[in-house]
């Protein structure tokens, strides 16, 4: 994160040593934009907000850890492309879930959705791509995921098991 | 319905949680409590990231030429444009809710839209501090598999979509 910080503000300096004009005009599109796209970044906090309170960690691992096989997988990649979760909540879930005997393949469709599938960052990325092409993206995304948990279920031997 | 209309249910959703939580507090409802003590922790995580990852999008649109995108990520720069997005998207921050604004600045730059889709989809394949995180915990082998498989999907995917919208002269917004 700080790295992050550190980055900006570089850039920040050479572009202002660099030019002057050049700088004013990037921070008013960065101004712009940002305030362009905070109402829907606000509404996916309140969605974010509502959703994690009602399925808390404990209900996830609960959705999760419920069924193996394809039925499980299914239902990780569901909960997985819902609920929004960094990696630092999602990865010790998961490790967690493993220790309690949760196949690989049904975590990996959880964490490769919550990853490339957002379905509470709709209104965001409409704003970007359109409606059409944001649910075409996102099906091909949830695709792509599970046929990730299919390799790794295959390869884990734990597929048809 | 307009885009004015949208923006304005949008405004509306944020308004009205906002009074929930009010209520809930007024009236100790705790889950609405603790919906909004969440939604207060991520504001603050957010305007943390946010104002950066724009200032840096905006400085990227400001300086970097149209030309060196449309090289190296335009049409005709074939399969090694998306090694190149895959390396840039490793080394994005934050989630999906990033990878969009990113894109798009890469689809005004002249970058083809199957390398903007692939960007979008390899900002949540392999990003490294996810990678390293999700090893730790997976184990490698786990890692390995995930990403040899999505890779060339997502490939051949952004780049079939990719075709298909360009074909229906398709162009990214904002």
């Amino acid at each position: 994160m700080i790295y992050f910080y550190v980055t900006t503000a570089a850039a920040l300096l050479i572009s202002l040593m660099t030019s002057r004009a050049k700088t004013i005009a990037a921070l008013n599109l960065a101004a712009k934009r940002l305030l362009g796209i905070l109402p829907a970044f606000a509404a996916i906090m309140v969605l974010f907000s509502v959703t994690i309170t009602l399925l808390p960690r404990e209900v996830v691992a609960e959705l999760i850890g419920r069924e193996s096989g394809w039925l499980g997988v299914v239902i990780a990649a569901g909960v997985g492309s819902i609920v929004f979760m960094p990696g630092f909540i999602a990865f010790p879930l998961s490790g967690a879930l493993l220790e309690q005997g949760i196949p690989y393949m049904v975590l990996a469709a959880f964490t490769t959705t919550l990853m490339m599938v957002g379905v509470l960052t709709y209104p965001l990325e409409r704003k970007y791509f359109g409606r059409s092409v944001t649910l075409l993206r996102n099906a091909i995304s949830l695709l792509i995921a599970l046929v990730a948990a299919m390799a790794i279920g295959l390869l884990f031997g734990e597929w048809g098991q | 319905m307009t885009e004015k209309t949208k923006q304005f249910i949008l405004l509306l959703l944020t308004v009205g949680f906002g009074v929930f939580v009010a209520a809930s507090f007024s009236v100790d409802f705790e889950p609405g409590q603790q919906m909004g003590r969440t939604f207060g922790s991520t504001v603050l995580t957010f305007l943390g990231l946010l104002p950066c990852a724009f200032l840096l999008i905006a400085l990227f649109d400001v300086w970097v030429k149209r030309e060196t995108i449309e090289r190296h990520l335009g049409h005709g720069s074939g399969l090694r444009a998306y090694g190149w997005i895959m390396l840039l998207a490793g080394m994005t921050v934050g989630g999906l809710y990033l990878a969009f604004p990113v894109a798009c600045s890469l689809a005004k730059k002249g970058a083809r839209l199957g390398i903007v889709f692939a960007y979008v989809n390899f900002a949540g394949v392999c990003r490294i501090p996810m990678i390293t995180f999700e090893s730790s915990v997976m184990g490698w082998k786990f890692t390995a598999i995930r990403m040899a498989a999505s890779i060339p999907l997502v490939v051949l995917a952004s780049e079939l979509l990719g075709r298909c919208l360009e074909h229906r002269r398709y162009v990214v917004k904002q």
